[in-house]
């Protein structure tokens, strides 16, 4: 019998302590096949973030760092810049890149630093126990918004994809989600290209990744995939926003 | 033929693969199994009804699910 899918070797064999029906575990896996697909795996070193992913070091089988609260860009900048043979890769929430380290991934990408950030967007503060993020949708629910997001009070949610996009600087900007298998294929195709692009030098790439958060947004696995599908994917359409590979052509 | 296992220890039991996922519908949550971290795993109800797509992998966030051919 021959194995067509299965864990692949860029996870270790630890259980992930994710909540079931958790978007970070399709993320893991798919990042996890990518080390051993572009065969990087020897040569890479990965930032975990701070949030529920903070444990990634023991997830992924690379070597791994783990820096302060939204610092992932410009840790990262240093790797590359002292170590340019290793591949960088960034691994952050929403409230670890839009909310404490929305200065260091401007910065980063206005730069066109080599690095390659994976936003996993969730809309909500996940670790801490669900309040407002900044990507919280006008009108959801969270903690500390009870009512719902009031954009009179809170303001209206940051489009980090949007936002970079204004920069002359990123070369690969992305959005997908791991909602369902077609979109999981895309976000598979989106992060490949990111890690090809970073090991053919060109610059900085960011895909950013809606994901499920059943726990906090109260809801079962299965109604919070379909919400990304009814609700979150009409606030942050998917796609990409940036591909100087094909604008140069 | 292709053929789903799915490893019961690792399953929580979220219910992304059973639901709309499966071409072959051939995949539900156990009503009766318990695995030890108290979860009711995802259980193969016709394993030769399998068309070895892997979406049911692609959508497990463990991965909880393999697929042999």
């Amino acid at each position: 019998m021959k194995q067509l899918f299965g864990r692949p070797a860029g996870l270790t064999d630890i259980l992930q302590r994710y909540c079931p029906g958790c978007g970070h575990g399709v993320v893991h896996r798919i990042i996890g096949e990518l080390l051993v697909k572009l065969n990087i795996r020897e040569r890479t070193i990965g930032i975990a973030p701070v949030g529920c992913s903070v444990f990634a070091d023991e997830y992924f089988n690379c070597d791994m760092i783990q820096p302060p609260h939204g610092r992932g860009p410009a840790v990262s900048t240093g790797i590359k810049r002292s170590r340019p043979d290793c591949i960088v890769f960034s691994y952050q929430g929403d409230g670890d890149l839009a909310a404490i380290g929305t200065a260091e991934v401007v910065h980063a990408a206005a730069r066109n630093e080599n690095i390659t950030i994976i936003f996993i967007n969730n809309a909500i503060f996940g670790m801490t126990g669900g309040q407002l993020a900044p990507t919280t949708l006008p009108g959801m629910k969270s903690t500390t918004s009870v009512q719902g997001r009031d954009i009179k009070k809170q303001g209206y949610p940051i489009k980090v994809c949007e936002l970079l996009s204004g920069l002359d600087g990123p070369y690969y900007l992305a959005r997908t989600a791991v909602n369902a298998p077609k979109n999981i294929i895309n976000t598979e195709k989106a992060l490949k290209t990111a890690f090809t692009y970073q090991i053919e030098e060109k610059g900085f790439s960011m895909v950013e990744i809606l994901s499920m958060c059943p726990t906090n947004w109260g809801m079962t696995p299965v109604q919070s995939k379909k919400w990304i599908e009814n609700t979150m994917v009409k606030y942050y359409p998917l796609g990409e926003y940036r591909n100087r590979a094909k604008e140069e052509k | 033929m292709p053929q789903v296992k799915i490893l019961e220890e690792v399953c929580k039991g979220c219910g992304l693969c059973c639901d709309e996922v499966c071409p072959a519908n051939i995949l539900i949550l156990s009503p009766d199994r318990i695995n030890p971290s108290g979860y009711h795993p995802a259980e193969v109800t016709d394993n030769s009804k399998c068309i070895g797509c892997g979406y049911c992998f692609k959508i497990c966030p463990e991965p909880a699910i393999e697929i042999y051919k």
